[in-house]
Protein backbone atom coordinates (compact mmCIF):
# COMPACT_ATOMS: atom_id res chain seq x y z
CA UNK A 1 0.00 0.00 0.00
CA UNK A 2 1.52 3.82 -0.95
CA UNK A 3 1.11 6.18 1.70
CA UNK A 4 -0.74 8.92 0.44
CA UNK A 5 1.59 11.67 -1.15
CA UNK A 6 2.19 13.99 2.25
CA UNK A 7 2.35 17.07 0.09
CA UNK A 8 -0.92 16.41 -0.92
CA UNK A 9 -2.14 15.40 2.46
CA UNK A 10 -1.54 18.09 4.20
CA UNK A 11 -2.32 20.91 2.00
CA UNK A 12 -5.83 19.64 1.82
CA UNK A 13 -5.12 19.42 6.30
CA UNK A 14 -4.15 22.95 6.01
CA UNK A 15 -6.72 24.54 3.86
CA UNK A 16 -9.67 22.21 5.80
CA UNK A 17 -7.96 23.82 8.80
CA UNK A 18 -8.14 27.57 7.78
CA UNK A 19 -11.80 26.87 6.66
CA UNK A 20 -12.99 26.32 9.85
CA UNK A 21 -11.12 29.30 11.66
CA UNK A 22 -12.57 31.49 9.29
CA UNK A 23 -16.07 30.03 9.60
CA UNK A 24 -15.46 30.33 13.58
CA UNK A 25 -13.72 33.88 13.36
CA UNK A 26 -17.00 35.21 11.07
CA UNK A 27 -18.94 33.76 14.08
CA UNK A 28 -17.55 35.23 16.77
CA UNK A 29 -17.62 38.88 15.38
CA UNK A 30 -20.65 38.92 12.79
CA UNK A 31 -22.36 36.71 14.59
CA UNK A 32 -23.18 34.63 11.27
CA UNK A 33 -22.99 31.14 11.64
CA UNK A 34 -21.86 28.95 8.58
CA UNK A 35 -20.54 26.45 10.80
CA UNK A 36 -23.05 23.83 9.59
CA UNK A 37 -22.87 24.99 6.36
CA UNK A 38 -22.05 21.82 3.69
CA UNK A 39 -18.17 22.22 3.46
CA UNK A 40 -17.66 21.70 -0.29
CA UNK A 41 -20.34 24.13 -1.88
CA UNK A 42 -18.75 26.70 1.03
CA UNK A 43 -14.89 26.04 -0.35
CA UNK A 44 -16.01 26.71 -4.06
CA UNK A 45 -17.78 30.31 -2.67
CA UNK A 46 -14.67 30.60 -0.63
CA UNK A 47 -12.16 29.72 -3.47
CA UNK A 48 -14.26 32.31 -5.45
CA UNK A 49 -14.03 34.89 -2.78
CA UNK A 50 -10.16 34.77 -2.71
CA UNK A 51 -9.53 35.75 -6.12
CA UNK A 52 -12.40 38.45 -5.62
CA UNK A 53 -10.35 40.26 -1.99
CA UNK A 54 -6.69 38.81 -3.65
CA UNK A 55 -5.89 36.92 -0.89
CA UNK A 56 -3.79 33.64 -1.58
CA UNK A 57 -5.02 32.02 1.44
CA UNK A 58 -7.87 31.66 3.78
CA UNK A 59 -5.92 32.71 6.45
CA UNK A 60 -5.13 36.01 4.34
CA UNK A 61 -8.92 36.09 3.93
CA UNK A 62 -9.19 35.87 7.86
CA UNK A 63 -6.94 38.78 8.45
CA UNK A 64 -8.49 41.27 5.92
CA UNK A 65 -12.31 39.72 7.84
CA UNK A 66 -10.89 40.61 11.01
CA UNK A 67 -9.40 43.91 10.20
CA UNK A 68 -10.90 45.35 7.72
CA UNK A 69 -14.46 46.55 8.18
CA UNK A 70 -15.85 46.53 4.96
CA UNK A 71 -14.33 43.11 3.93
CA UNK A 72 -16.99 41.28 5.68
CA UNK A 73 -20.32 42.04 4.32
CA UNK A 74 -18.84 42.14 0.80
CA UNK A 75 -17.58 38.57 1.49
CA UNK A 76 -21.38 37.91 2.75
CA UNK A 77 -22.16 38.34 -0.73
CA UNK A 78 -20.31 35.54 -2.05
CA UNK A 79 -21.18 33.16 0.84
CA UNK A 80 -24.67 33.52 0.57
CA UNK A 81 -26.15 35.21 -2.66
CA UNK A 82 -28.42 32.60 -4.23
CA UNK A 83 -30.31 33.37 -7.63
CA UNK A 84 -33.33 31.54 -8.77
CA UNK A 85 -35.95 31.72 -11.12
CA UNK A 86 -39.59 32.64 -10.12
CA UNK A 87 -41.08 29.60 -10.88
CA UNK A 88 -38.59 27.44 -10.90
CA UNK A 89 -39.74 24.11 -11.29
CA UNK A 90 -43.08 24.52 -12.60
CA UNK A 91 -44.58 21.46 -11.69
CA UNK A 92 -43.79 22.59 -8.45
CA UNK A 93 -46.13 24.96 -8.40
CA UNK A 94 -48.95 22.97 -10.33
CA UNK A 95 -49.09 21.20 -7.51
CA UNK A 96 -49.36 23.64 -4.98
CA UNK A 97 -51.84 25.13 -6.97
CA UNK A 98 -54.08 21.68 -7.63
CA UNK A 99 -53.38 19.60 -4.59
CA UNK A 100 -52.43 22.30 -1.60
CA UNK A 101 -54.79 25.10 -2.69
CA UNK A 102 -57.76 23.46 -2.33
CA UNK A 103 -57.12 22.49 0.90
CA UNK A 104 -55.89 26.52 2.19
CA UNK A 105 -58.98 27.75 1.09
CA UNK A 106 -60.99 26.09 4.02
CA UNK A 107 -58.74 28.56 6.32
CA UNK A 108 -60.13 32.28 6.78
CA UNK A 109 -56.44 33.56 7.05
CA UNK A 110 -53.18 32.34 5.72
CA UNK A 111 -49.67 31.94 6.77
CA UNK A 112 -46.75 30.69 4.47
CA UNK A 113 -42.92 30.95 5.06
CA UNK A 114 -40.35 31.12 2.39
CA UNK A 115 -37.32 30.62 4.56
CA UNK A 116 -34.24 31.29 2.45
CA UNK A 117 -35.86 33.67 0.71
CA UNK A 118 -32.82 35.65 -1.43
CA UNK A 119 -34.08 37.92 -3.38
CA UNK A 120 -37.62 36.61 -3.32
CA UNK A 121 -38.26 35.72 -6.71
CA UNK A 122 -39.97 32.12 -4.55
CA UNK A 123 -42.34 34.68 -2.60
CA UNK A 124 -43.33 36.59 -5.47
CA UNK A 125 -44.31 33.55 -7.42
CA UNK A 126 -46.57 32.04 -4.50
CA UNK A 127 -48.66 35.90 -4.18
CA UNK A 128 -49.02 35.86 -7.66
CA UNK A 129 -50.27 31.93 -7.43
CA UNK A 130 -52.28 32.87 -4.55
CA UNK A 131 -53.06 36.12 -6.17
CA UNK A 132 -54.58 33.86 -9.60
CA UNK A 133 -56.16 31.69 -6.90
CA UNK A 134 -58.22 34.06 -5.24
CA UNK A 135 -56.41 33.51 -1.73
CA UNK A 136 -54.01 36.77 -1.48
CA UNK A 137 -56.71 38.85 0.06
CA UNK A 138 -56.54 36.93 2.90
CA UNK A 139 -52.47 35.90 3.08
CA UNK A 140 -49.33 37.01 4.49
CA UNK A 141 -46.02 35.56 2.89
CA UNK A 142 -42.93 35.82 5.20
CA UNK A 143 -39.76 36.01 3.02
CA UNK A 144 -37.05 35.23 5.16
CA UNK A 145 -33.10 35.28 4.30
CA UNK A 146 -29.96 36.50 6.33
CA UNK A 147 -28.56 38.03 3.55
CA UNK A 148 -29.93 41.60 4.43
CA UNK A 149 -28.88 43.12 0.71
CA UNK A 150 -30.76 40.27 -0.78
CA UNK A 151 -33.73 41.38 1.30
CA UNK A 152 -33.33 44.86 0.20
CA UNK A 153 -34.02 43.38 -3.46
CA UNK A 154 -37.05 41.57 -2.49
CA UNK A 155 -38.44 44.24 -0.71
CA UNK A 156 -37.98 46.20 -3.65
CA UNK A 157 -39.60 43.83 -6.04
CA UNK A 158 -37.14 44.90 -9.02
CA UNK A 159 -36.23 42.16 -11.19
CA UNK A 160 -34.03 42.51 -14.28
CA UNK A 161 -35.80 42.58 -17.86
CA UNK A 162 -33.31 39.76 -18.97
CA UNK A 163 -34.60 37.21 -16.75
CA UNK A 164 -38.25 38.45 -17.26
CA UNK A 165 -38.66 36.05 -20.34
CA UNK A 166 -37.63 32.37 -18.86
CA UNK A 167 -40.02 33.99 -15.44
CA UNK A 168 -42.77 34.31 -18.25
CA UNK A 169 -42.38 30.62 -19.76
CA UNK A 170 -41.99 29.48 -16.23
CA UNK A 171 -45.06 30.49 -15.05
CA UNK A 172 -47.07 29.62 -18.24
CA UNK A 173 -46.05 26.11 -17.66
CA UNK A 174 -47.29 26.12 -13.98
CA UNK A 175 -50.85 25.96 -14.70
CA UNK A 176 -51.14 29.84 -14.55
CA UNK A 177 -54.60 31.63 -14.92
CA UNK A 178 -53.21 35.06 -16.30
CA UNK A 179 -50.37 36.65 -17.79
CA UNK A 180 -46.87 37.16 -15.62
CA UNK A 181 -47.23 41.27 -17.14
CA UNK A 182 -50.42 41.55 -15.75
CA UNK A 183 -48.10 42.02 -12.43
CA UNK A 184 -45.25 44.22 -12.80
CA UNK A 185 -44.39 47.18 -15.30
CA UNK A 186 -41.00 47.49 -17.34
CA UNK A 187 -38.86 50.30 -17.46
CA UNK A 188 -35.35 51.31 -18.44
CA UNK A 189 -34.74 47.38 -18.72
CA UNK A 190 -36.00 46.24 -15.64
CA UNK A 191 -39.02 44.86 -13.99
CA UNK A 192 -40.95 46.18 -10.90
CA UNK A 193 -44.17 43.96 -9.60
CA UNK A 194 -47.01 45.57 -8.32
CA UNK A 195 -47.57 47.20 -4.86
CA UNK A 196 -50.63 45.11 -4.28
CA UNK A 197 -48.37 41.70 -3.98
CA UNK A 198 -46.07 43.61 -1.91
CA UNK A 199 -48.47 44.54 0.58
CA UNK A 200 -49.15 40.85 1.62
CA UNK A 201 -45.09 40.52 2.13
CA UNK A 202 -43.19 41.02 5.11
CA UNK A 203 -39.41 40.22 5.04
CA UNK A 204 -37.37 39.93 7.41
CA UNK A 205 -33.84 38.82 8.47
CA UNK A 206 -33.66 35.47 9.83
CA UNK A 207 -31.04 32.46 10.04
CA UNK A 208 -32.08 28.83 10.29
CA UNK A 209 -29.32 28.52 12.02
CA UNK A 210 -29.67 30.31 14.71
CA UNK A 211 -33.44 31.57 15.06
CA UNK A 212 -36.20 30.37 16.28
CA UNK A 213 -39.35 30.41 15.04
CA UNK A 214 -41.79 33.50 14.77
CA UNK A 215 -45.30 32.60 13.95
CA UNK A 216 -47.73 29.71 13.46
CA UNK A 217 -47.40 28.78 9.65
CA UNK A 218 -49.80 26.45 7.05
CA UNK A 219 -47.48 26.65 4.20
CA UNK A 220 -43.49 26.75 4.65
CA UNK A 221 -41.42 26.60 1.41
CA UNK A 222 -38.26 25.66 1.76
CA UNK A 223 -36.37 24.85 -1.91
CA UNK A 224 -32.58 24.24 -2.52
CA UNK A 225 -31.72 25.91 0.95
CA UNK A 226 -31.32 22.85 2.80
CA UNK A 227 -28.92 21.69 -0.24
CA UNK A 228 -26.23 23.96 1.20
CA UNK A 229 -26.61 22.22 5.33
CA UNK A 230 -24.86 19.65 6.45
CA UNK A 231 -27.05 16.99 8.12
CA UNK A 232 -27.08 18.52 11.65
CA UNK A 233 -28.75 21.93 10.66
CA UNK A 234 -30.90 20.25 7.96
CA UNK A 235 -32.31 18.73 11.05
CA UNK A 236 -32.83 22.27 12.92
CA UNK A 237 -34.29 23.77 9.98
CA UNK A 238 -36.85 20.93 9.50
CA UNK A 239 -37.52 20.93 13.34
CA UNK A 240 -38.09 24.93 12.99
CA UNK A 241 -40.47 24.06 9.89
CA UNK A 242 -42.39 21.22 12.23
CA UNK A 243 -42.87 23.72 14.82
CA UNK A 244 -44.26 26.44 13.03
CA UNK A 245 -46.38 24.45 10.75
CA UNK A 246 -49.84 24.24 12.05
CA UNK A 247 -51.58 21.10 12.68
CA UNK A 248 -51.51 19.21 9.33
CA UNK A 249 -49.58 22.20 7.33
CA UNK A 250 -47.84 22.06 4.26
CA UNK A 251 -43.71 21.87 3.57
CA UNK A 252 -42.39 22.12 -0.11
CA UNK A 253 -38.60 21.56 -0.91
CA UNK A 254 -36.74 21.31 -3.69
CA UNK A 255 -36.81 19.20 -6.14
CA UNK A 256 -33.20 16.77 -5.55
CA UNK A 257 -34.14 17.11 -1.59
CA UNK A 258 -35.48 14.48 0.44
CA UNK A 259 -36.80 14.30 4.05
CA UNK A 260 -35.52 10.85 4.22
CA UNK A 261 -31.94 11.21 5.56
CA UNK A 262 -33.27 13.74 7.87
CA UNK A 263 -34.49 13.15 11.51
CA UNK A 264 -37.47 14.98 10.93
CA UNK A 265 -39.18 11.87 8.27
CA UNK A 266 -41.41 11.04 10.77
CA UNK A 267 -43.05 13.94 11.51
CA UNK A 268 -44.20 14.75 7.85
CA UNK A 269 -46.13 12.27 5.30
CA UNK A 270 -45.69 12.27 1.38
CA UNK A 271 -48.26 14.62 0.12
CA UNK A 272 -47.38 14.85 -3.80
CA UNK A 273 -44.09 12.99 -4.09
CA UNK A 274 -42.78 13.89 -7.10
CA UNK A 275 -42.67 17.71 -5.92
CA UNK A 276 -41.46 16.72 -2.55
CA UNK A 277 -44.68 18.33 -1.11
CA UNK A 278 -44.83 16.83 2.37
CA UNK A 279 -47.47 17.30 5.37
CA UNK A 280 -46.99 17.11 8.92
CA UNK A 281 -48.59 14.48 10.28
CA UNK A 282 -51.65 14.53 13.12
CA UNK A 283 -50.74 14.74 16.78
CA UNK A 284 -47.26 16.81 16.33
CA UNK B 1 19.43 -24.80 1.44
CA UNK B 2 18.30 -24.64 5.19
CA UNK B 3 20.73 -22.07 5.79
CA UNK B 4 20.79 -19.58 2.89
CA UNK B 5 22.46 -16.58 5.02
CA UNK B 6 19.77 -14.20 4.39
CA UNK B 7 17.53 -13.36 7.04
CA UNK B 8 13.54 -13.79 6.42
CA UNK B 9 11.76 -9.94 6.31
CA UNK B 10 10.03 -8.88 9.12
CA UNK B 11 6.58 -9.94 9.21
CA UNK B 12 6.00 -6.11 9.34
CA UNK B 13 7.90 -5.74 6.26
CA UNK B 14 6.05 -3.81 3.66
CA UNK B 15 7.36 -6.41 0.37
CA UNK B 16 6.67 -9.41 2.54
CA UNK B 17 3.86 -11.67 1.04
CA UNK B 18 0.08 -11.35 2.08
CA UNK B 19 -0.99 -13.87 4.15
CA UNK B 20 -2.51 -16.78 2.32
CA UNK B 21 -6.08 -15.78 2.99
CA UNK B 22 -5.41 -12.44 1.75
CA UNK B 23 -3.84 -12.59 -1.31
CA UNK B 24 -5.30 -12.19 -4.75
CA UNK B 25 -5.98 -15.50 -6.82
CA UNK B 26 -8.50 -17.12 -9.30
CA UNK B 27 -10.40 -19.17 -6.11
CA UNK B 28 -11.70 -15.25 -4.98
CA UNK B 29 -12.58 -13.94 -8.36
CA UNK B 30 -14.97 -16.61 -9.47
CA UNK B 31 -17.74 -15.73 -7.22
CA UNK B 32 -18.19 -12.38 -8.43
CA UNK B 33 -16.09 -11.47 -5.68
CA UNK B 34 -12.86 -9.56 -7.07
CA UNK B 35 -9.42 -10.40 -5.92
CA UNK B 36 -8.83 -7.85 -4.01
CA UNK B 37 -5.63 -6.51 -2.64
CA UNK B 38 -5.79 -5.35 1.03
CA UNK B 39 -7.65 -1.58 -0.02
CA UNK B 40 -8.72 -0.96 -3.25
CA UNK B 41 -6.39 2.54 -4.92
CA UNK B 42 -9.47 4.55 -5.74
CA UNK B 43 -13.35 5.09 -4.02
CA UNK B 44 -14.68 7.30 -6.64
CA UNK B 45 -14.98 7.63 -10.17
CA UNK B 46 -16.02 10.69 -11.90
CA UNK B 47 -17.12 11.14 -15.76
CA UNK B 48 -17.84 14.42 -16.93
CA UNK B 49 -18.83 14.64 -21.23
CA UNK B 50 -21.31 17.00 -23.29
CA UNK B 51 -21.88 16.19 -27.17
CA UNK B 52 -21.32 13.11 -28.57
CA UNK B 53 -20.63 11.96 -25.15
CA UNK B 54 -23.68 9.69 -24.01
CA UNK B 55 -22.44 7.11 -26.72
CA UNK B 56 -18.72 6.65 -25.21
CA UNK B 57 -21.02 6.45 -21.45
CA UNK B 58 -22.52 3.39 -23.20
CA UNK B 59 -19.48 1.95 -23.64
CA UNK B 60 -18.14 2.95 -20.43
CA UNK B 61 -21.09 2.13 -17.65
CA UNK B 62 -22.63 -0.98 -18.98
CA UNK B 63 -18.61 -2.29 -18.27
CA UNK B 64 -18.18 -1.98 -14.76
CA UNK B 65 -19.10 -5.27 -12.61
CA UNK B 66 -21.97 -5.04 -9.80
CA UNK B 67 -18.62 -6.03 -7.57
CA UNK B 68 -17.18 -2.32 -8.19
CA UNK B 69 -15.81 -0.90 -5.01
CA UNK B 70 -16.34 2.80 -6.24
CA UNK B 71 -19.02 4.82 -6.43
CA UNK B 72 -19.26 6.56 -10.51
CA UNK B 73 -20.57 10.20 -10.79
CA UNK B 74 -21.45 11.07 -13.89
CA UNK B 75 -22.45 15.02 -15.30
CA UNK B 76 -23.60 15.50 -18.52
CA UNK B 77 -24.57 19.01 -20.16
CA UNK B 78 -28.12 18.48 -20.98
CA UNK B 79 -31.17 20.82 -21.38
CA UNK B 80 -31.56 22.65 -18.10
CA UNK B 81 -35.24 22.94 -18.07
CA UNK B 82 -36.26 18.94 -18.92
CA UNK B 83 -36.11 16.11 -17.25
CA UNK B 84 -33.34 13.59 -17.76
CA UNK B 85 -33.56 10.13 -19.21
CA UNK B 86 -30.46 8.85 -18.75
CA UNK B 87 -30.79 7.40 -15.25
CA UNK B 88 -33.76 5.12 -17.05
CA UNK B 89 -31.91 4.69 -20.01
CA UNK B 90 -28.75 3.46 -18.06
CA UNK B 91 -30.89 1.31 -15.10
CA UNK B 92 -31.69 -0.83 -17.91
CA UNK B 93 -28.23 -1.56 -19.51
CA UNK B 94 -25.83 -1.32 -16.42
CA UNK B 95 -25.20 -4.36 -13.92
CA UNK B 96 -24.90 -1.46 -10.77
CA UNK B 97 -27.47 0.36 -9.43
CA UNK B 98 -28.06 3.78 -11.44
CA UNK B 99 -29.85 6.86 -9.84
CA UNK B 100 -30.56 10.62 -10.26
CA UNK B 101 -28.80 12.44 -7.37
CA UNK B 102 -30.70 13.49 -4.20
CA UNK B 103 -29.28 15.76 -1.99
CA UNK B 104 -27.11 13.97 1.05
CA UNK B 105 -27.21 10.17 -0.81
CA UNK B 106 -24.52 8.10 0.70
CA UNK B 107 -22.07 7.27 -0.79
CA UNK B 108 -20.53 4.12 0.75
CA UNK B 109 -22.33 1.55 -1.17
CA UNK B 110 -21.45 1.58 -5.36
CA UNK B 111 -23.87 3.18 -7.39
CA UNK B 112 -24.02 5.80 -10.69
CA UNK B 113 -25.23 8.68 -9.93
CA UNK B 114 -26.11 10.96 -12.60
CA UNK B 115 -26.46 14.76 -11.81
CA UNK B 116 -29.76 16.36 -12.46
CA UNK B 117 -30.58 18.64 -14.44
CA UNK B 118 -30.19 22.33 -13.40
CA UNK B 119 -28.01 21.36 -10.24
CA UNK B 120 -24.02 21.17 -9.66
CA UNK B 121 -23.63 17.55 -8.39
CA UNK B 122 -20.30 17.97 -5.77
CA UNK B 123 -19.29 15.71 -3.61
CA UNK B 124 -18.87 16.19 0.25
CA UNK B 125 -17.53 14.59 3.55
CA UNK B 126 -19.67 11.65 4.29
CA UNK B 127 -18.94 10.96 1.78
CA UNK B 128 -22.32 11.74 0.21
CA UNK B 129 -23.76 13.64 -2.93
CA UNK B 130 -23.87 17.56 -2.43
CA UNK B 131 -25.92 19.46 -4.92
CA UNK B 132 -26.05 23.59 -5.30
CA UNK B 133 -27.32 25.62 -7.25
CA UNK B 134 -24.22 28.34 -7.37
CA UNK B 135 -24.60 29.75 -11.24
CA UNK B 136 -23.93 27.85 -13.90
CA UNK B 137 -19.85 27.51 -14.65
CA UNK B 138 -19.35 27.56 -18.58
CA UNK B 139 -22.40 28.11 -19.45
CA UNK B 140 -23.35 24.60 -17.43
CA UNK B 141 -25.06 23.69 -14.64
CA UNK B 142 -24.67 20.88 -13.82
CA UNK B 143 -20.51 21.75 -14.40
CA UNK B 144 -17.76 19.11 -14.62
CA UNK B 145 -14.96 21.34 -13.57
CA UNK B 146 -17.79 21.38 -10.25
CA UNK B 147 -17.74 17.88 -9.67
CA UNK B 148 -13.98 16.96 -10.47
CA UNK B 149 -12.87 19.79 -8.11
CA UNK B 150 -14.99 18.62 -5.22
CA UNK B 151 -13.34 14.77 -5.98
CA UNK B 152 -9.86 16.06 -6.21
CA UNK B 153 -10.66 17.84 -2.80
CA UNK B 154 -12.13 15.04 -1.25
CA UNK B 155 -10.90 12.07 -2.38
CA UNK B 156 -7.75 13.22 -2.84
CA UNK B 157 -5.28 10.70 -5.31
CA UNK B 158 -8.18 8.10 -4.52
CA UNK B 159 -9.96 9.14 -7.50
CA UNK B 160 -10.19 8.43 -11.07
CA UNK B 161 -11.57 11.29 -13.58
CA UNK B 162 -12.90 10.77 -17.18
CA UNK B 163 -13.26 13.42 -19.56
CA UNK B 164 -15.29 12.97 -22.57
CA UNK B 165 -16.79 14.40 -25.57
CA UNK B 166 -18.10 17.53 -25.89
CA UNK B 167 -17.61 21.03 -27.24
CA UNK B 168 -16.75 23.42 -25.06
CA UNK B 169 -13.69 23.27 -22.07
CA UNK B 170 -15.28 22.74 -19.48
CA UNK B 171 -13.88 20.07 -17.04
CA UNK B 172 -10.78 20.91 -18.08
CA UNK B 173 -9.46 22.64 -15.01
CA UNK B 174 -11.22 20.16 -12.71
CA UNK B 175 -8.59 17.37 -14.57
CA UNK B 176 -5.82 19.50 -14.31
CA UNK B 177 -7.05 19.36 -10.15
CA UNK B 178 -7.65 15.58 -9.97
CA UNK B 179 -4.06 15.18 -11.86
CA UNK B 180 -2.84 18.36 -9.08
CA UNK B 181 -4.07 15.40 -6.34
CA UNK B 182 -2.88 12.31 -7.27
CA UNK B 183 -5.45 10.90 -8.97
CA UNK B 184 -6.14 9.13 -12.30
CA UNK B 185 -6.88 11.23 -15.48
CA UNK B 186 -8.27 9.26 -18.01
CA UNK B 187 -9.48 11.30 -21.26
CA UNK B 188 -11.76 10.31 -24.27
CA UNK B 189 -9.25 10.06 -27.51
CA UNK B 190 -10.18 12.93 -29.68
CA UNK B 191 -10.24 10.90 -32.28
CA UNK B 192 -12.85 8.72 -31.72
CA UNK B 193 -14.90 12.06 -30.35
CA UNK B 194 -18.00 13.29 -31.90
CA UNK B 195 -17.00 16.96 -30.71
CA UNK B 196 -13.09 16.97 -29.64
CA UNK B 197 -12.96 20.21 -28.01
CA UNK B 198 -13.53 18.78 -24.25
CA UNK B 199 -10.89 16.37 -24.62
CA UNK B 200 -7.93 18.37 -26.23
CA UNK B 201 -9.10 21.16 -23.61
CA UNK B 202 -8.01 18.62 -20.79
CA UNK B 203 -4.97 17.42 -22.58
CA UNK B 204 -3.84 20.79 -22.98
CA UNK B 205 -4.04 21.57 -19.17
CA UNK B 206 -2.17 18.14 -18.10
CA UNK B 207 -0.90 14.89 -19.24
CA UNK B 208 -3.61 12.57 -18.84
CA UNK B 209 -2.20 9.04 -17.66
CA UNK B 210 -4.71 7.24 -20.42
CA UNK B 211 -6.27 8.91 -23.89
CA UNK B 212 -7.95 6.12 -24.70
CA UNK B 213 -11.37 5.33 -27.27
CA UNK B 214 -14.67 4.67 -25.04
CA UNK B 215 -14.85 0.79 -25.23
CA UNK B 216 -10.79 0.77 -23.91
CA UNK B 217 -11.80 3.06 -21.35
CA UNK B 218 -14.63 1.08 -20.45
CA UNK B 219 -12.01 -1.83 -20.45
CA UNK B 220 -9.51 0.05 -18.44
CA UNK B 221 -12.15 0.28 -15.38
CA UNK B 222 -13.27 -3.15 -15.90
CA UNK B 223 -9.13 -4.16 -15.48
CA UNK B 224 -8.28 -2.12 -12.58
CA UNK B 225 -11.10 -3.85 -11.16
CA UNK B 226 -9.97 -7.07 -11.75
CA UNK B 227 -6.59 -5.88 -10.16
CA UNK B 228 -8.55 -5.19 -7.26
CA UNK B 229 -7.80 -1.69 -7.26
CA UNK B 230 -11.03 -0.17 -7.86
Amino acid sequence: MQPPSPSTHRKVRTADLEQRLLIDAIYHRYHYDFRGYAQASLRRRLNAALIRFDCRTLSQLQDRVLHEPMVFPALLEYLTVQVSDMFRDPGYYQSLRTEVVPLLRTYPSLKVWVAGCSAGEEVYSLAILLHEEGLLERTLIYGTDINPHALRAAESGIFDMARVAAFTENHARSGARSSLSDYYTARYGRVVFDKSLREHMVFSDHSLATDSVFAEMHLVSCRNVLIYFERDLQNRALGLFREALCHRGFLGLGSRESLRFSDQSEAFEDFVVEDRIYRKKAGL
Amino acid sequence: MADTGIAPPPPSHPLSPLPAHLQAGPAQGRSGGPAHAAVPAYDAIVIGGSSGAIDALGAILPALPATLHACVLVVMHLPRDRRSLLADIFRQRCALPVQEATDGVRLTRPLICFAPPDYHLLVDAGPRVALSIDPPLHYSRPSIDVLFESAADLYGERVVAVLLSGANDDGARGLAAVHAAGGLTVVQAPASAPMPAMPLAGLARVTAHHVLAPYAVGALLADLHRKGQL
